[in-house]
């Protein structure tokens, strides 16, 4: 039974790690987007904390300091984006596109700049990466039929960020519908002229959302360069802040259905390159590229309207100007 | 707001974005003195690899053939209120289209026959490509910047598809097509020159240029000399306003769209039919997001744009000179500056607004105050 299973079992695995980076952006969108700040600008923070990660670590040799500086470079970009839109009132999504494009732009001048490798970081040695963990008891469950398999394979030995992926959800749900500053964080995004009436400032609600949020792919981008991967490379992000804020939206900007749109745009880019060059009865060969347009277009389909209704928050996209 | 008067319209006009220009120019500096290189002599090396050498204006002026094109597509949507950052999608199906129609006819039709019709099939494909984004806009409230962003990628999949399998030239592994005829290749600017005795180096830019030129031409007519382009401005201003004032809002949001659609599909006239001669994969090589700096810079009107498409396509050039002369910088650099530009010219473009205002305020003289008061 476990040879018919095995297959399916690491498909679900790989579906796993790539799915970590985008439950991270995608949780880090919700708490900007319930707060009234549209961030298209996942994919830079990803891209420059992915990048900070891998530069940090290769000079310090501590993978920690590298996480640490994802976060602190990740939050420095959502504080552009926040400056430019919080503050200034600029439009959200031209300050998100310039935090993407700058994001770009940095990445490589300095990668340049600092290692002379065509804008790469040096190969990362295990130990300037994440190690897997091994969940307690994983080796001796190995052989249970079933159990064993979906425990020790499926659940253990995977990354540490992996695990914080998995935990940010019910953190982030706690936080935003169990908590005084998750109703003051999502009244802010739908009416912020009532929380600004009850003494609250709205402009500092958004900041602190949209600094949680470059946490979140701060530590997303560290994934990428030193647990999922060894070592920076350009344009590592490869669009998938993008996929996050779709599976946001997909997952109407809810955390537990935003978990479930990571997970199945993940298993889509899992199941891809697992059939690449698969012969199927009817298609032939199967259509790999297409399968991974599938997010894009399912989320499409999904605003159109014709599988319920995704509603954005109310006041999205528009800044805030206290009336006097 | 209410406190400052507005600023003169020279100053919003000139003198607001060479500032905020300014500003992005100095944070490139300061980055690259970071880096460890003279800013200065970064800027002479990109001055002459853009002007100077021999050819490198056509390659400017190639670069800007692209910008132009992509920036007017932002231009027209943003009239109407509507942000299109899908352009760099449409520009790759219209580029599909012209490509299309040059595999399909190159060996039975002259040139004459053959680029006319890849040049309306990059704008029918490039319209075709915004179409679906813009009735979900119009009449499914679904937000156009989320539906433009998520065509770019499925056009992406679609032509690594279509260039890998069916458009792939037989016996080659590339990802590309079949080279056309001579017959459909837009004419060199070069060749054309030297036909008539003047000499001048081999660059690619063609005739797409002066096609970018009359597309300008086309849309100022469009915006401020049509009926539809009073509507799509009015539409711009306030969508209640207009709805009351009888104009189609829906229909207007289509329309803008697929006109905005079509310019950026125009791009791939340029790259395709004009520069490659073939189907190639990223073509449009980011071009279609420059056009939204150029957009920004260029103040959505024409004039604004050719003028900052020059700028960028000088700064593409002569970046790329830049990987010949450092060690520490790259070509990449520029998409530092494009960054930089876009957020103080777009995100940041009233930060220095109130503070102007101030200074032109305290600056002129008492009977202009009164008229404020």
């Amino acid at each position: 039974m476990n040879e018919v299973l095995l297959p399916f079992i690491l498909t679900l695995d790989a579906t796993l790690r790539l799915a970590t980076p985008l439950i991270l952006c995608a949780m880090a969108g919700l708490l900007s987007e319930r707060s009234g700040i549209i961030d298209i600008s996942l994919e830079g923070k990803l891209l420059s904390g992915a990048f900070a990660a891998a530069a940090v670590s290769t000079v310090t040799g501590n993978v920690y300091m590298g996480l640490g500086m994802a976060i602190v470079v990740s939050v420095a970009m959502a504080l552009i984006h926040g400056f430019a839109c919080i503050t200034h009132r600029g439009n959200q999504i031209i300050s998100g596109l310039a935090v993407n494009i700058l994001a770009s732009g940095l990445t490589v001048t300095i990668g340049f700049a600092a290692f002379r490798q065509g804008g790469q970081t040096p190969p990362l040695s295990a130990d300037e990466r994440f190690g897997p963990i091994i969940l307690p008891f994983a080796d001796a469950l190995r052989d249970v039929p079933l159990i064993g398999l979906l425990y020790s394979e499926l659940l253990s030995g995977h990354k540490l960020i992996v695990y914080i992926a998995l935990i940010s959800v019910p953190l982030v749900a706690w936080l935003l519908f169990k908590t005084r500053f998750g109703l003051r964080l999502r009244a802010v995004g739908e009416v912020p002229e009532a929380v600004d009436s009850a003494g609250i400032s709205v402009t500092w609600l958004r900041y602190r959302a949209i600094i949680l949020a470059g946490i979140l792919c701060g530590i997303a981008g560290a994934y990428l360069s030193t647990a999922h991967g060894a070592g920076f490379v350009r344009e590592m992000s490869a669009g998938k802040g993008y996929i996050a804020l779709a599976a946001m939206i997909f997952g109407k900007w809810r955390p537990w259905s935003a978990m479930g749109a990571c997970l199945l745009f993940g298993f889509l880019e899992a199941a891809s390159s697992r059939m690449q060059g698969v012969e199927l009865p009817l298609i032939g060969q199967t259509p790999v590229d297409l399968i991974l347009i599938l997010p894009y277009i399912l989320t499409v389909v999904l605003l159109a309207g014709f599988f319920g209704r995704a509603v954005p928050p109310k006041a999205i996209g528009e800044p805030y100007v206290k009336e006097h | 707001m209410s406190s400052t008067p507005p600023l003169p319209r020279w100053a919003d006009i000139g003198l607001l974005p060479v500032l905020n220009l300014m500003i992005a120019m100095v944070v490139s500096g300061l980055v690259i003195a970071a880096i460890g290189e003279n800013p200065f002599d970064a800027v002479a090396v990109m001055v002459k690899g853009a002007f100077f050498y021999d050819g490198s204006l056509g390659y400017t002026l190639y670069y800007t053939t692209n910008f132009i094109f992509t920036g007017l597509a932002v231009a027209v949507a943003y009239h109407a209120m509507l942000f299109n950052i899908g352009g760099e999608g449409q520009a790759y199906i219209g580029g599909l289209g012209a490509g299309l129609v040059c595999l399909a006819l190159d060996q039975v039709m002259p040139g004459f026959v053959t680029i006319p019709l890849a040049i309306a099939a990059a704008a029918v494909f490039g319209a075709a490509w915004a179409l679906i984004p813009a009735y979900l806009q119009a009449y499914r409230g679904s937000h156009i910047v989320i539906t433009t962003i998520m065509f770019n990628f499925i056009a992406a999949g679609v032509m690594v598809s279509l260039l890998g399998g069916v458009l792939m030239q037989p016996g080659q592994s590339s990802p590309a097509s079949r080279t056309f005829e001579p017959s459909s290749f837009i004419p060199f600017i070069h060749e054309i020159l030297n036909g008539i005795g003047i000499e001048a180096a081999r660059t690619p830019l063609n005739l797409s240029f002066v096609l970018a030129l009359a597309a300008c031409v086309f849309v100022w007519v469009l915006i401020w000399r049509s009926r539809f382009g009073y509507s799509l401005r009015t539409l711009g201003q306030s969508e209640p306003a207009a709805a009351y004032a009888g104009i189609p809002v829906g229909k207007t949001i289509v329309v803008t769209m697929l006109i905005s659609g079509a310019l950026a599909g125009m791009m791939g006239v340029n790259e395709v039919v004009g520069v490659n001669h073939r189907l190639v994969l990223n073509f449009t090589a980011g071009y279609g997001f420059t056009g939204i700096a150029v957009a920004l810079m260029g103040r959505n009107h024409p004039v604004g744009i050719v003028l900052a498409s020059l700028l960028f396509g000088a700064l593409y050039q002569g970046g790329a000179e830049l990987d010949f002369e450092f060690q520490t910088i790259t070509r990449e650099m520029v998409l530092l500056i494009q960054g930089l530009i876009i957020l103080f010219s777009g995100a940041l473009s009233y930060m220095l607004n109130p503070p102007l205002a101030r200074l032109f305020a305290r600056l002129s003289v008492g009977p202009r105050r009164e008229v404020q008061a």
